[in-house]
């Protein structure tokens, strides 16, 4: 079973990857709205390549309120 | 502008291997407001004159956002918050019948249409990619109905096409949630009938229109008339539901909080 932690790793190379943002600078705890500069579009195309990547669904409403790495990858984990 | 081509403030067209190509071209992500529905208005004006020469129609979007974010929000709330309610609803009244006969147009036309889509088609760009034959999107594509979070629903017809297509459940599910789906899922439930690669769903567009243009286009014409019905009683219902929403002090609530809103994600509630 993946772990949070790995969860986490993996969201922080992706965001840090598609974002072009070097991935030392990315922390769990970022807000990534803030850290990465993204836009609603651009939370849009983050939701579908994470989606992608975890062959999951992650319903909008599932975000509200999320902003830092960590609680993303909690919710991920939840649909795993 | 030619009779074969136009190039406008919000979109653009010409024809060209028996294909009608409707490119969307406006910032941020090609909102629909007065603007793009004259145009939309002239393209279907135009529509008769280019059946003439084409087998297909394609519409995609020139913007690297996505196919289209919907209805112009900001355009409707600036143009409505000041006026007196049965001004608004007038107002609002007169814009969903345009916008109704252009996608009734669309939607019947005897070419074989195809929405190529990136990116977001959400609420009236998800709305204008159902009146199509056939959906074809790349691996960026989200759909989604967020109207019911502005207390509204879809106005553009996209609830009884959705329905017509795919049935009730997935209407409820899209509509009653206003979650956006990917690619993925919306290839699983037969919303979109060809998966292509990033940046790719264009190419497969045309490819997908020659194959069509193979065909006798009678004998297309005949198919696509039998198949594909227009929901015209639920169509006038949309409206009238629409319009009784919109009179609530609640809606003009949400769009001023759409609008006024610095949100990373201003379309959940």
């Amino acid at each position: 079973m993946t772990t949070l932690e790995k969860t986490t790793d993996q969201i922080l190379q992706l965001a840090a990857q598609h974002f072009s943002v070097p991935r030392e600078q990315l922390r769990p705890d970022d807000d990534f709205f803030k850290k990465l500069g993204i836009n609603s579009l651009q939370a849009l195309d983050l939701l579908t390549r994470i989606e992608q990547h975890f062959h999951i669904e992650l319903p909008d409403y599932e975000l509200q309120g999320v902003a830092d790495f960590r609680t993303l990858a909690e919710r991920i984990q939840s649909r795993l | 502008m030619t009779g074969g081509s136009f190039h406008g403030q919000a979109l653009s067209w010409r024809v060209a291997e028996g294909v009608v190509h409707l490119v969307l071209d406006r910032a941020p992500c090609n909102e629909i407001g007065s603007i793009a529905l004259d145009e939309l208005e002239r393209f279907v004006a135009a529509l008769e004159t280019l059946e003439r020469d084409a087998h297909a129609l394609i519409i995609s979007s020139a913007r690297k956002e996505g196919f289209c974010a919907g209805a112009d929000l900001r355009e409707l709330y600036r143009e409505s918050h000041l006026l007196d309610s049965a001004r608004r609803i007038k107002g609002i009244r007169d814009f969903l019948e345009r916008i109704h006969r252009v996608m009734n147009a669309l939607d019947e036309s005897p070419l074989v249409t195809i929405a190529a889509i990136h990116g977001v088609a959400f609420g009236g760009g998800f709305e204008l990619a159902l009146t199509c034959d056939l959906i074809i999107a790349d691996k960026t594509a989200r759909f989604c109905f967020p109207e019911l979070r502005l207390g509204l629903i879809p106005g553009f017809g996209g609830i009884p096409r959705l329905k017509r297509d795919l049935g009730n459940a997935v209407v409820r599910d899209l509509l009653l949630t206003g979650r956006s789906i990917n690619v993925t899922k919306a290839q699983a439930i037969g919303l979109v009938s060809q998966l292509a690669a990033e940046g790719e769903s264009l190419r497969v567009a045309r490819a997908t229109a020659a194959q069509i243009g193979k065909f006798d286009r009678k004998t297309t014409i005949s198919a696509k008339r039998f198949i594909k019905p227009i929901p015209r009683e639920e169509l006038r219902r949309e409206i009238d539901i629409f319009c009784e929403l919109f009179a609530r002090q609640a809606v003009e609530d949400g769009l001023r909080k759409f609008v006024e809103s610095t949100s990373p994600l201003p379309y959940l509630p």
